[in-house]
């Protein structure tokens, strides 16, 4: 407890030097190196393709109100849905949790003053530009894009719609992806504090690098395949073109070994966020935490043995298809280990209904739902039933929206004081986060409903007694849209107009909520004191800084006995 | 190997003996490759091949890119690429073989016309 | 692990090359070090995509490959490979110096690197400009025939080479030329360090018309290298337009039927030499798209591994390697092995099938 740094605002509390004034002008933003500023950049942008791509699927939903909508014409109604897939999946859901909040936290969790390669993470968030500028392009250039996200071969060799743009963008986004993963893999390796162990490091920390594992190892894949498709399309090299005796399904099983373990970058990310505020809005240490770590790393590694599941009605053989449902299975038992530990921390915790924790509460449930109604598609005989139907889109919606989206929602509630230094209206985030959870679960049940009725996705039309399914769902989009504005309206409106806050209002005691709010542009003025992430017993209330500090910058005097034995 | 007259603790230059030693060896290895090519019976010809590639590689990455000396991670994670790739080829290659008549029954398209001599 | 050093980075001393996020030279150095190594495994997947492909025909199409493979030479595959060995063994002596802080030696070594990646290009210039001239070309487009086109530029008529190969040349000759003014010209305007720079660049650029100049004597002894003494033989005519049927039927099992009906007329049989075009397994051109993906991809990196060095041999030129800050060169040394690694495995996987 012998420490010379004094417990001054400009350390602790609200900086008025921080990061956002440390330099000026757009430059300043444009060429920054600072893990925090490219954060916020990473931020703004997968916000707009948010909206963007949302605002496609609100037109969907609108053009599904009645059976025989001719509000589109079946070409466009393919386009759009297209197109919502796309950007949500390359230019949202992939960097937003880790590029965005992982780029504004990773460093700081680990004490340390920025990534490994910070030139490269700007040129992560460029590629990201460019990428999702192509991808956009194919759009505004009117070509259109109508092969499904997946670009399907033969289709997506034989459309007339803007392919080559479209995948273009998805390969550059890729190695905007593969560029995050390797700086966070190498500066969670070398970069931590001094003691910082890996069994000291936040939750969210081990899920950022299973997340960085997979973007390592699968992206690579997906660069590959989509450097033949365009091939194909430019030259028809004939690799995935039955014409030429190349294998059409060879692209499937391709796209798969990339994007299936994608589907694990969406989530993982989100279920470190998710643990980071279940531990702290409950006060609690994390229950069972080298599970939740090590579960991470399993459901990143098993996510490359399950790829097949997506094969199962495209003439896969029968053998791989068993092995292939077998292991998908397997994904279930980390899966689950992870929610246990969840609820186990709730557990006789001081639980503290913040917005964040409403978005955590969302989250365990709607990934609950997602996750075991991937069981049934994991299942051979009720996959036959249930494939290419509306099951599936609800299935995937559920955890990538009602698992990914909300955490990320839930993460910027948690994180936003942090990075802003100034907090928000909590009781209209919780109306935001209500209304999201609303209108999410009624767009998405009916969609279990009428899909296991028979309901085939990607349809323009339908028939009519699925029709009050329909309506239910579209009034839930807008729903969720509207949740969604208001969530991000209080966010903005915090971060210029709310309340100035200290370091630390949450009592977190991961190494991030060690600097002032907002940070400094070296993230500490201090050196920080090595401490375990989930001991909130070792930040202690500041009167003087209205924020929580960590016991050993405390005035002695001032400083409670320790109720919690240390942990080490 | 190394010769350790380095002044951190970091840098391992590698003598140039060793390095030229690798490289006649790679040489060898290659014109042993080149010249055996076809001279085995079938199924072996493949195997030797690939034996004698995967002994080359071994060797670049021995002492070429310093493996040998190199840390314990940095060679675990080199390594978990060949597996996950291995990973890939292996489970696509059990499946494919399947379906292969569906795409033999597949209608062609007709050959493409040679170009004119004249205008390539 | 690697911050092992207690120090806290304020009060450390940081050197001229450290940079302001790391706590000393040996935490930056291995954080390259570690970055460098995850990129290469996304090489080795993003090639793995290529190997898969490989793989799937010729484990379902032997007979593709048995016919196919005759139209590379192993002897210009086997000269390229030799090159790329000896590139890495330059490369890792120039590795070696920087550790030791010679940086001449760094640039010396170096500067073979490039030369021999340069050569490499130059010797798959020729062979790629040779097959485009016989239409061997990826599925689609494979035309093959054994007359060779007519070169139709005033430089491929005079010196009776391909017209591919001037086109595939402009650009290394561009940049010869160009490297080669801006060489006398900063020599001139004592800027002496960039004048060796370019100096070198131009004789990298060289070193690509060395490798086209020496593959293309050996194609003209060799009398196009193709086919020639050790064709396999043919298994099924390739399927054209009016056979269409036979191939629904399912002809690939009894490889003879379609073989009687055909008379080798369609293409004009005036082989010298070579394989007759009209003698082909269905879907050869199968193996020359694999082909071209593999050994294009590898060429791109080539391409990017010479850019990389340039970068290198720059710095060696201003002198900025230390025994405590080499990195650079290592982690672009390493890469060079990797592309090294990769053509160790496409060689035999496509020049020498048996």
């Amino acid at each position: 407890m012998g420490t010379t740094i004094k417990a001054t605002p400009e350390i602790f509390g609200h900086a008025e030097n921080n990061f956002f004034n440390a330099s000026s002008g757009w430059k300043s933003w444009a060429f920054t190196l600072d893990h925090k500023r490219i954060g916020i950049m990473y931020l703004i942008g997968v916000t707009t393709a948010l909206f963007l791509a949302g605002v496609f699927a609100l037109v969907l939903r609108s053009h599904l109100w009645i059976a025989n909508s001719e509000m589109l014409t079946p070409a466009m109604y393919n386009q759009m849905f297209t197109l919502h897939g796309a950007v949500m999946v390359f230019a949202f859901i992939i960097p937003s949790i880790p590029a965005a909040l992982g780029n504004m936290v990773l460093p700081m969790m680990l004490g340390a003053k920025d990534v490994a390669f910070p030139r490269l993470n700007l040129m992560s968030f460029y590629l990201w530009v460019i990428g999702t500028g192509c991808l956009l392009y194919a759009i505004l250039a009117g070509y259109g894009l109508d092969t499904g996200w997946t670009f399907y071969t033969p289709y997506s060799i034989e459309t007339e719609s803007g392919v080559i743009y479209a995948t273009a963008g998805a390969f550059v986004l890729g190695f905007s992806s593969i560029f995050t993963g390797i700086n966070f893999l190498v500066t969670v390796n070398t970069m931590r504090l001094p003691g910082q162990g890996w069994f000291k490091l936040p939750l969210f920390i081990w899920s950022l690098y299973a997340t960085a594992i997979i973007q390592i190892l699968a992206t690579p894949v997906l660069g590959i395949t989509l450097l033949l498709l365009i091939s194909e399309r430019l030259m028809s090299i004939g690799i995935f073109d039955p014409r030429y005796g190349g294998d059409p399904v060879l692209f499937q099983h391709f796209f798969w070994f990339y994007s299936h373990p994608a589907v694990y970058i969406m989530i993982l990310p989100a279920m470190g966020v998710i643990s980071e505020l279940i531990a702290v809005y409950s006060q609690k240490r994390i229950f069972g935490y080298s599970f939740i770590a090590f579960s991470s790393v399993a459901i990143a590694l098993l996510g490359f043995l399950v790829w097949g599941h997506h094969l199962f009605t495209s003439g896969q053989s029968l053998v791989v298809t068993l092995i292939f449902s077998a292991i998908t299975f397997s994904v279930a038992i980390p899966s689950a280990v992870k929610v246990f530990n969840w609820l186990a921390t709730m557990y006789k915790g001081s639980i503290l209904l913040a917005t964040p924790m409403c978005y955590a509460l969302s989250f365990i449930f709607l990934f609950g739902i997602g996750g075991l109604t991937g069981l049934f598609l994991g299942a051979l005989s009720t996959d036959i039933h249930l494939h290419d139907t509306y099951f599936v889109v609800a299935h995937f919606h559920f955890v990538m929206v009602g698992g990914t989206l909300t955490a990320l929602l839930g993460g910027l509630f948690h994180w936003w004081p942090k990075m802003f230094g100034r907090m928000y209206n909590d009781m209209l985030g919780r109306v935001g986060c209500f209304l999201v959870f609303t209108g999410f679960n009624l767009t998405f049940f009916p969609q279990f409903v009428m899909g296991s009725r028979g309901m085939p996705r990607r349809y323009a039309t339908y028939d009519p007694e699925y029709q009050i399914f329909h309506q239910w769902s579209t009034i839930g989009a807008f729903l969720l849209g509207i949740g969604i504005l208001l969530a991000f309206a209080v966010l903005v409106y915090a971060a210029f107009k709310g309340p100035k806050v200290g370091g630390n209002p949450f009592k977190a005691a991961s190494l991030e909520w060690q600097s002032s709010s907002p940070p400094d542009f070296h993230n500490f003025l201090h050196k920080p004191v090595m401490t375990d992430p989930y001991d909130f017993d070792a930040m202690v209330y500041d009167e003087d800084l209205d924020t929580y500090i960590h016991r050993e910058f405390a005035d002695p005097a001032k400083v409670p006995p320790r109720v919690e034995p240390i942990h080490h | 190997m190394a010769d350790h007259h380095d002044h951190t603790s970091f840098a391992h230059p590698v003598s140039v003996k060793l390095l030229v030693t690798v490289f006649v060896a790679l040489i060898l290895l290659t014109i042993l490759t080149v010249v055996s090519a076809g001279q085995l019976p079938r199924p072996f010809g493949l195997w030797v091949a690939m034996g004698i590639a995967t002994v080359k590689a071994a060797l670049v990455m021995l002492f070429f890119m310093h493996m040998f000396w190199d840390k314990p991670f940095n060679i675990m994670a080199f390594m978990s690429s060949l597996l996950f790739a291995s990973l890939f080829i292996s489970m696509t290659l059990m499946d494919t073989g399947h379906y292969q008549d569906t795409i033999d029954q597949f209608p062609r398209e007709p050959v493409a016309q040679p170009a004119a001599p004249a205008q390539p | 692990m690697a911050t092992a050093d207690p120090q806290v980075h304020d009060e450390h001393e940081h050197g001229e090359f450290i940079a302001h996020h790391f706590d000393n030279a040996e935490q930056q150095y291995d954080s390259g070090k570690l970055g460098i190594w995850v990129f290469l495994v996304t090489e080795v997947l993003f090639f793995s995509g290529l190997f898969v492909a490989y793989t799937l025909y010729r484990s379902h199409h032997p007979e593709i490959f048995d016919q196919a493979h005759v139209f590379l030479d192993k002897w210009l595959g086997g000269l390229n490979t030799v090159v790329l060995l000896f590139s890495s063994l330059t490369m890792a002596l120039g590795v070696r110096y920087a550790q030791l802080g010679k940086n001449k030696l760094v640039a010396f070594f170096v500067l073979i690197t490039m030369v021999c990646a340069a050569v490499f290009i130059g010797v798959k210039a020729i062979e790629y400009s040779h097959k485009w001239d016989q239409g061997i070309l990826v599925s689609s487009a494979f035309n093959y025939t054994t007359v060779h086109a007519v070169p139709a530029t005033a430089i491929g008529k005079a010196l009776h080479i391909s017209d591919y190969l001037v086109y595939l040349s402009a650009i290394p000759a561009i940049l010869l030329v160009g490297f080669l003014i801006a060489a006398v010209g900063f020599t001139v305007g004592g800027k002496k360090i960039l004048g060796i720079f370019c100096g070198c660049m131009a004789i990298t650029a060289g070193g690509y018309f060395l490798g086209v100049v020496g593959a293309q004597v050996y194609m003209n002894v060799t009398d196009g290298g193709v086919g020639g003494s050790h064709a396999s033989q043919p298994i099924l005519l390739y399927a054209q337009e009016d056979h269409a049927a036979d191939d629904q039927a399912g002809a690939v099992d009894d490889h003879g039927d379609a073989n009687e009906e055909h008379s080798a007329d369609d293409h004009g049989s005036q082989a010298s030499h070579g394989p007759d075009p009209t003698k082909f397994v269905r879907d050869i051109g199968i193996f020359f798209s694999i082909y071209y993906c593999m050994t294009g991809l590898h060429a791109f990196h080539i391409i990017g591994g010479i850019i990389a060095l340039a970068w290198i041999l720059w710095r060696s030129l201003l002198g900025q390697w230390r025994s405590d800050y080499f990195g650079p060169v290592d982690y672009v040394g390493l890469y060079w092995h990797l592309v090294d690694l990769i053509w160790i495995f496409l060689f035999p996987m496509l020049y020498l099938i048996d």
